[in-house]
């Protein structure tokens, strides 16, 4: 399961200059969502939009365009967009709910609908759950200590953070780009991702990120009947564009490489928690 | 048509919510009850006094014991049920009956309220204040498919009910506490947000992408544990969540 079931796998990016300025990759998500609630395909998305403080996202019912561009981008750190998913049927009134986020957020989703213990109404609304992959996350005050401490930057001055190529990005408004190797980072990680088993979100209904596709562009698996339905009608529509995935740089091997090294290091710390302590461990979720 | 299960309701000390949650599931109670399950026992549904021999008895409320007749009545289930489900959160937990002191009208001694699994074994807990009509829906259909169903049924239905027999094997006490003791302080939180949206009473919500837990607003329903994807996430059963969906939409069509 290191890249989980998919029913296909492509290059694309949003054909809408509007949603790519500002968009992190191809602009999948924002794009998906946009057209999914047009069409009537979704109410309403919850994604990570913007708060009070720079770079520190908070969840939010997205109902418009306007909204869902106001969210673009990655924010690497903690959006706990699942704590909006029964207020969405509530107080947002959506019986056709979007959501995005990361491939625990996915098992969250799948949870809630499966084991519906605390989520009255909600397992037949999810009508679109958009996965992004995912390393690790850090918590906001990592992401202070990395920008601020290691990158030299002021957080309100950054206006966009990547990782890749094995380094941490941060660029500022001036157009400085400040650098720093993933190494550095690893400790600041949030420790609830060492135990983590999933990488490219195997139980969203599309998943996305940017590994395995060139600059501007993304890697999409469409995972489900779901997604399937929502992808091709966007791509009948004229929503994206796309490329063979057989026919990109790095392609497929590299996303598969870091899918598994994730997968294959993270076994390694819950086989390790089982013997944390003298003759005592810690606990093990995945029962 | 197949042979149907026998499910009863039996009716403790609870606010009678349960029951109610699981006649929101509108037609599909009826699905239910035309196909799959015969209601033997529930309270002004059945015109059946005493506690009848049935495969599932779902159990709404804890026990007060002073009352003789609830001490004697759950014991009566145990004995004839062949699946003890503690239905919602005052039968697994206590919940907000822990709160109770005595002294109401019209019997101001009663005053001890215990879940049921303090009293007898109890198979598969369904937490929650009240539980989900969806949920309810859930395990009758896995119970039916347990003790009807094809090998392949069987094997999925034992394997989606494990996590909610597990919970009634690891303690009949909850609390927001849960989330710390068992996630939080086990380096295993990684700020969803699940917990903050099952928590009935909104004693949890999330600072700094992390639960707070309002302890004097918890009413120990067991939910925010129980949702929390890192509480049990078994991916056998999660990883086919497209087809088991569309099998329980399927049977409730
Ligand atoms: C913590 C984190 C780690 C990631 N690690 C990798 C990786 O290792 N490899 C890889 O290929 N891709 C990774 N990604 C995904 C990548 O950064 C992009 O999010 C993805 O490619 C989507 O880009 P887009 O242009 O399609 O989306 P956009 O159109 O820019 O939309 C992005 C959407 O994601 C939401 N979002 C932003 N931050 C968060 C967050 N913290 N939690 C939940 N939702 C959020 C936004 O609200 C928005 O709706 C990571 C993302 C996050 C949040
Ligand atoms: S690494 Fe796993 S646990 Fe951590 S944020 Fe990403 S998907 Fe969630
Ligand atoms: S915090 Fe909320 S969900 Fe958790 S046990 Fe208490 S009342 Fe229930
Ligand atoms: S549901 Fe569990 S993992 Fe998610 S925020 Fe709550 S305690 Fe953390």
């Amino acid at each position: 399961m290191v890249l989980g079931n998919y029913k296909t796998c492509v290059a694309a990016r949003s054909t809408d200059k509007e949603i790519l300025k500002g968009a992190q990759d191809g602009g999948i998500v924002t794009q998906l969502f946009a057209y999914a609630l047009e069409e009537g395909i979704i109410d309403g998305a919850i994604v990570a939009g913007p708060s009070d403080e720079p770079w520190k996202p908070e969840p939010m019912v997205a109902t418009t365009r306007a909204e869902l561009l106001a969210a673009r981008g990655t924010k690497y750190n903690l959006s706990p967009n699942i704590s909006l998913l029964k207020e969405a049927t509530r107080s947002y009134g959506l019986d056709r709910i979007g959501i995005v986020g990361t491939p625990c957020q996915m098992q969250a989703v799948r949870k809630a609908q499966l084991y519906p213990i605390g989520m009255r109404d909600v397992p037949d609304k999810i009508a679109l759950a958009i996965g992004i992959f995912c390393m690790e996350n850090f918590p906001y005050q990592s992401i202070e200590a990395i920008v601020e401490d290691h990158c030299n930057q002021k957080l309100e001055s950054v206006t966009k953070m990547d990782i890749g190529k094995g380094k941490f990005w941060a660029y500022t408004e001036r157009g400085a780009v400040s650098q720093i190797p993933l190494k550095v980072t690893h400790k600041y990680e949030q420790p609830g991702c060492h135990v983590c088993l999933d990488y490219v979100s195997n139980l969203a209904d599309v998943s996305t990120g940017s590994v395995g596709t060139p600059d501007g562009w993304s890697t999409v698996f469409v995972r489900t009947k779901n997604g399937e339905n929502a992808w091709n009608k966007a791509i009948t529509a004229g929503c994206f564009e796309t490329q063979d995935i057989a026919g990109v740089k790095p392609g497929l091997d590299l996303v598969t490489k870091l899918a598994t090294d994730k997968i294959t290091k993270n076994q390694k710390t819950l086989e390790a928690r089982a013997s944390f302590g003298v003759g005592k461990g810690l606990r093990n979720p995945y029962l | 048509m197949v042979e149907k299960i026998t499910v009863g309701h039996v009716h403790m000390s609870g606010c009678t919510g349960c029951l109610v949650s699981f006649a929101d599931n509108y037609e599909g109670l009826f699905k239910i009850l035309d196909n799959y399950a015969d209601l033997v026992y529930a309270l002004t549904l059945v015109d059946v006094r005493h506690v009848p021999e049935m495969d599932v008895a779902l159990v709404e409320g804890s026990v007060c014991l002073q009352d003789k007749c609830s001490v004697e009545e759950i014991k009566e289930t145990r004995e004839k049920a062949k699946i003890v489900v503690a239905l919602g959160g005052c039968a697994a937990y206590g919940n907000i009956t822990r709160f109770c002191r005595g002294g109401q009208w019209n019997q101001p001694q009663m005053e001890s309220y215990v879940p049921i699994g303090d009293l007898i074994d109890v198979d598969v807990y369904i937490p929650g204040c009240a539980p989900t009509p969806q949920q309810i829906r859930n395990v009758c259909l896995m119970a039916y498919l347990l003790l009807k169903g094809t090998d392949e049924q069987k094997e999925l239905a034992g394997a989606y009910l494990k996590p909610l027999m597990a919970l009634a094997k690891r303690g009949d006490e909850a609390c927001g506490c849960d989330l710390m003791y068992d996630v939080i302080n086990q380096g295993l939180c990684m700020g969803c947000g699940s917990c903050a949206a099952a928590c009935p009473v909104r004693a949890v919500t999330i600072e700094g992408g992390k639960p707070q837990i309002e302890r004097d607003l918890c009413i120990k329903c067991g939910a925010c544990y129980a949702q929390c994807p890192r509480s049990f996430f078994n991916f056998d059963v999660m990883n086919e969540f497209e087809g088991i969906s569309e099998l329980i939409k399927e049977v409730m069509q």
